[in-house]
């Protein structure tokens, strides 16, 4: 573990010698790819202004609230057509037909909707989103075991304590993944959606960075979304493993 | 009492008909314990589910002390054998006990003291806080045993529960359930394809032909009470009857070979 962290540190620290390197040497002008020093100094700069914080605070904004409805629709829709077996039969082809439309393809039409707004970024994030919920969802409301399922019947649990004790645990890990991948996928469809449609966030902070030439600027904004990527995966992974201590692909070999 | 009166079960679906069960009537009194042996697919789970009220019958009746089955009726517990599926792994083995009883609305205390007390009567009373899958086969079958005696049941059907462990397991568990049952006088209906161990468990065994199912023979066991592996197992009478058991299965099986 140690030894992989010390590897991966030197992996970065590498990486960063080349981006500081290459510029240097003149292999590439430095006003397309800044030395990695620059970079780190607009960082720097870009920390101590207020509308940075703004704009990042605008982007986790849609990030949280869009992630947040999609969740509670996807996974509320996802139970009931789960347990409903009429409701799979008839959503099914509808799902397979929605599902694949890049929300991207839907920035015109929400422009001429909604405008520029928080909205039109949320719409983006929620669509996006979604289908990632449901479809993990679904997949986890059919995994349950018949034998489960016939036990708490035998124990007398109606339909709705089965909903809470059997089949909402059975889809747990695959809520689990379904919200890890979904919290990717909304942070990089707002940053799209400021990024073309201007509505606040760091991704229009980068498309202004860019218009006026602050190239180093741009390159740390850059580095901020991907921090934040990974800052969002390494929360989820977490939640993932405290939600999940019984599941196979967490469970320890913890003694009784 | 139990009753089961002219039971048959057909499965349809995929357009193909399997018959199961033909016609099936018995009765199991109160605080017996009658072990019901048949060969492997024979029908043996479809007619548990029938009287634990998980599955529909295609014809005749299940009834409970005069209240026919319609659904899982209360009062009746369930052990099956894939004990492994049958716990919920996302819950540790004091909550699977306890999961039933709070659907009871039994309030807590109460269902504290069932759990300990019936986690103690299968031996498991420091298992409380593991999860069933730290725990071995023969163990997770005994969280499943508790569970069924901590709902209190009239009934207690079990469903070939120790076709999964091993030997030594068995023995251990069969004299539990023996014991279990002489001291709660619960009514036991005990599904096995085990001859020898539906004669060493029942005070009654009932003999099933292989599918399409129907009872051979309604065998009284006339061993003593006190029973244990090592002796009763030995004596000439057990062996009778494990005898005659095997023969009646043997002959039903070839008569349907013949007319076939
Ligand atoms: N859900 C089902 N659909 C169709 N056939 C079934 C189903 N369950 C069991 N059967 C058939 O019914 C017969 C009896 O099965 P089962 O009750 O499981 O026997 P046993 O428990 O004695 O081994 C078998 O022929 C089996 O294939
Ligand atoms: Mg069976």
């Amino acid at each position: 573990m140690r030894g992989r962290l010390a590897l991966g540190l030197a992996g970065l620290a590498g990486f960063l010698l080349i981006l500081e390197v290459i510029p240097r040497l003149g292999l590439v002008s430095s006003r397309y790819l800044p030395p990695a020093t620059e970079i780190v100094g607009a960082l720097g700069r870009e920390l101590a202004e207020t509308a940075f914080w703004t704009a990042l605070r605008d982007t986790l904004n849609g990030w949280v609230l869009g992630l947040l409805i999609a969740a509670v629709a996807g996974i509320a829709l996802g139970l009931l057509i789960g347990a409903v077996p009429l409701l799979r039969e008839l959503t099914a082809s509808t799902i397979e037909f929605l599902r694949p439309i890049p929300s991207v393809a839907l920035i015109p039409l929400v422009v001429v909707l909604l405008g520029t707004g928080l909205e039109s970024k949320l719409v983006l994030v929620v669509y996006a989103a979604f289908w990632q919920i449901l479809v993990q969802v679904l997949y986890g409301v059919r995994d349950v075991d018949p034998v489960a399922d016939e036990t708490a019947r035998a124990y007398g649990l109606d339909r709705s304590a089965r909903i809470v004790h059997v089949l909402w645990p059975t889809a747990l890990p695959f809520v689990m993944t379904g919200l890890r991948l979904a919290a990717a996928v909304a942070l990089i469809l707002c940053v799209t959606g400021e990024l073309v449609i201007g509505a606040p966030g760091l991704g229009t902070r980068i498309a202004i960075a860019q218009t006026s030439g602050a190239v180093a600027d741009m390159y740390a904004l850059i580095v901020v979304t991907g921090l934040l990527g990974v800052a969002i995966n390494v929360g989820a992974r977490a939640v993932e493993r405290r939600a999940l201590r019984w599941h196979q692909s967490v469970r320890s070999e913890a003694a009784v | 009492m139990l009753n089961v009166e002219g039971l048959r079960k057909t499965y349809t679906g995929d357009g193909r008909a399997v018959e199961a069960i033909r016609d099936l009537t018995f009765t199991v009194p109160d605080g017996d314990l009658t072990c019901l042996v048949g060969p492997s697919g024979c029908g043996k789970t479809t007619l548990l589910k029938c009287i634990a009220g998980l599955l529909t019958p295609s014809g005749g009746t299940v009834t409970l002390d005069g209240t026919p089955v319609t659904g899982p009726p209360p009062g009746m517990a369930v052990v099956f054998q894939e004990y492994g599926r049958s716990l919920f792994p996302w819950m540790r083995v004091a909550a699977n006990v306890e999961l039933p009883l709070r659907q009871k609305r039994l309030p807590r205390e109460r269902r504290r003291e069932l759990v300990h007390e019936s986690l103690a009567a299968v031996g498991l009373a420091d298992a409380h806080a593991a999860y069933p899958w730290q725990l071995s086969g023969g163990m997770q079958q005994r969280v499943a045993i508790a569970r069924a005696i901590a709902y209190e049941p009239r009934v207690l059907l079990m469903d070939e529960p120790f076709a999964a462990v091993d030997a030594q397991t068995r023995a251990d568990l069969e004299d539990l359930i023996r014991g279990l049952w002489q001291r709660l006088g619960v009514t036991v209906l005990f599904v096995t394809h085990d001859i020898d161990e539906a004669v060493y468990l029942g005070r009654r065994v009932l003999i099933l032909s292989s599918s399409p199912t129907v009872i051979l023979e309604d065998l009284p066991i006339d061993l003593p009470a006190e029973r244990d592996q090592l002796h009763t197992r030995a004596t000439p009478r057990f062996t009778e009857l494990r005898t005659h058991v095997y023969q009646q299965i043997q002959a039903a099986k070839n008569t349907v070979h013949a007319d076939r």
